[in-house]
């Protein structure tokens, strides 16, 4: 009668003096089936009753790409295979970018479970990274294709992607972490980031080459912005076809460590007053 | 963690569900501060003000193993805090709450299901909400299916179907696996009556295997008709504990 997730006779001691981070480590791994579940919910029901379907993944960064080719190739035209530099910034900038948004939404507006039913508070923002990771994977054969179009040579590097993505899921996953356990308290939160989000998105080398940037400048602008040096760990090994500066990537790996570290704390110690707000 | 379930064990007294001086607070702001810009300027001020209500207030209750346990009030009284507490919703403020077995929580039924998805996706996702994996379900697929008689829309959008259909795939999933302990509030609006007798069927099953029910209602003949024992909750804290005719009449009564 009882199933696999749940051991025997489960004991819930609310009394129990445990971390919070770690129960609610242990509970997300019990309910991993959920967040599979709501990732497979989010990825169908998107593109539900839309024609092309799960293709528009793939389509929107090519149609940005193309966008940005267009408007700005002329500008930055010093720039080799300009559409692939674009798109390796696109799509890791737009994973960080959708899953730190549908982290706080999904908090806001699905929250409402929370306070019916039991499940780890941590879920909603998980499955935001899943279904960001499920779009960045469909994401990485038109990349591919505008590699080999452009010119672009595929070397052995492109091997160490998984690893510049895990880094930028961790971050991803603090910074969801922290806007929705703010979000939760004030809805502003979520209009506010959007605009933020677009001001770090042109503050961050995407669209454009770093080297436009003046040498002076560079220093405050780039070395102070994570997502710098994730957008730079992530496209050395696809578009340099090589691998990332050691230090640069110790930097990234290890901020990306430190903030999941600190986003999963802070919403564990909250997390018992989600029930009571949303 | 065998060591540490023994030691929990200990203070249950046969007890599955047991809650000890619990109390829970809500704070209700005084004013609404919808927007950060306003409640910057009130904490600047110095008047962000939180009301305090207590919802329950010390309550001591144990649960047999087996029993049909009744908790009874008035809308607003601390009934569905009190599944909620026990059903691991809301942390209670100050007190200890301990629960012994699983937990099938029958509140809003349906309330997670998505109106793009299929019914068939629904079954799954609804499923995992409450902890049971893809293999679970797809072992009991069919019974769910059947018993919420929903055969021939089983791939159709839930947007298609009836407000009687959903209520009655959310039973179905809801009780497809036997609980160890069975939580209703304010039961079984839902469906017609033959599909209400139906789940009063299938909870009486639970009751013959053994599961403990906790159920809440304000209705005085339904908590009189199937509980062995019942609380009077009144503004939080329990008035009276008893037999149900006992507990029923001085509910009335006061």
């Amino acid at each position: 009668m009882t199933s696999d997730v749940i051991e025997a006779v489960p004991l819930y001691d609310s009394g129990l003096k445990r971390s919070k981070a770690i129960e609610e480590a242990v509970e997300a791994y019990r309910y991993r089936h959920l967040i599979f579940q709501l990732v497979r919910r989010d990825v169908l029901t998107r593109y539900k009753r839309s024609i092309l379907g799960v293709a528009w993944t793939m389509l929107n960064p090519l149609g940005m790409m193309l966008v940005l080719t267009i408007a700005f190739s002329q500008l930055f035209g010093g720039t080799r295979a300009y559409p692939a530099y674009v798109l390796t910034g696109l799509v890791a900038w737009n994973f960080f970018a959708q899953t730190t948004t549908a982290s706080m939404n999904q908090m806001v507006w699905g929250g409402g479970l929370l306070g019916k039913i039991y499940i780890p508070r941590t879920v909603f923002v998980l499955s935001s990274i899943g279904t960001g990771l499920v779009n960045l994977i469909l994401s990485i054969l038109p990349l591919i294709i505008v590699l080999l179009i452009t010119g672009t040579p595929i070397r052995l590097t492109i091997l160490f992607l998984p690893i510049s993505i895990l880094s930028l899921m961790a971050f991803s996953l603090g910074v969801g972490l922290l806007l929705s356990t703010w979000a939760i308290y004030f809805y502003d939160v979520t209009e506010m980031y959007q605009i933020l989000l677009t001001a770090w998105m042109y503050l961050t080398p995407i669209i454009y080459p770093e080297e436009i940037v003046p040498e002076a400048v560079r220093t405050w602008l780039f070395t102070l912005n994570p997502m710098y040096h994730l957008v730079s760990i992530f496209r050395a090994p696809v578009y340099d076809g090589a691998f990332p500066d050691l230090r640069q990537l110790v930097g990234a790996v290890g901020l990306s460590v430190l903030v999941l570290a600190v986003g999963w704390i802070l919403f564990a110690r909250k997390s018992d007053e989600f029930a009571y707000r949303v | 963690m065998s060591n540490n379930a023994e030691d929990r064990w200990d203070g249950m007294d046969g007890a599955v569900i047991r809650l000890d001086s619990v109390s829970v607070r809500y704070r209700v702001p005084e004013e609404r501060f919808g927007t950060f810009k306003e409640y910057i300027i009130r904490r600047i001020q110095g008047k962000v003000k939180d009301r305090d209500f207590w919802a329950l207030h010390d309550v001591d209750l144990a649960v047999n193993e087996g029993e049909v346990f009744g908790v009874i009030g008035r809308n607003g009284a601390g009934k569905s805090t009190m599944l909620k507490v026990v059903s691991r919703v809301l942390r209670p403020t100050k007190g200890r709450v301990r629960v012994v077995g699983r937990v099938a929580p029958l509140l809003e039924l349906g309330a997670a299901f998505h109106h793009e998805l299929t019914g068939r996706e629904n079954i799954f996702l609804n499923a995992a909400l409450l902890g049971h994996t893809q293999r679970d379900v797809e072992q009991r697929f069919q019974d769910i299916v059947n018993f919420a008689d929903i055969s021939g829309f089983i791939d159709a959008p839930l947007r298609t179907y009836s407000t009687g259909m959903v209520a009655r795939l959310g039973f179905s999933v809801a009780t497809a696996w036997e609980p160890d302990i069975l939580v209703l509030d304010e039961v079984l609006a839902v469906g017609d009556e033959a599909f209400q007798a139906k789940c009063y069927e299938r909870i009486n099953s639970f009751r013959e295997d053994g599961a403990t029910v906790l159920l809440v209602s304000h209705n005085a003949r339904v908590v009189q008709n199937i509980c062995q024992r019942v609380a009077w909750v009144d503004q939080g804290a329990i008035r009276a504990i008893g037999a149900p005719e006992e507990i029923v009449q001085m509910y009335r009564e006061g």
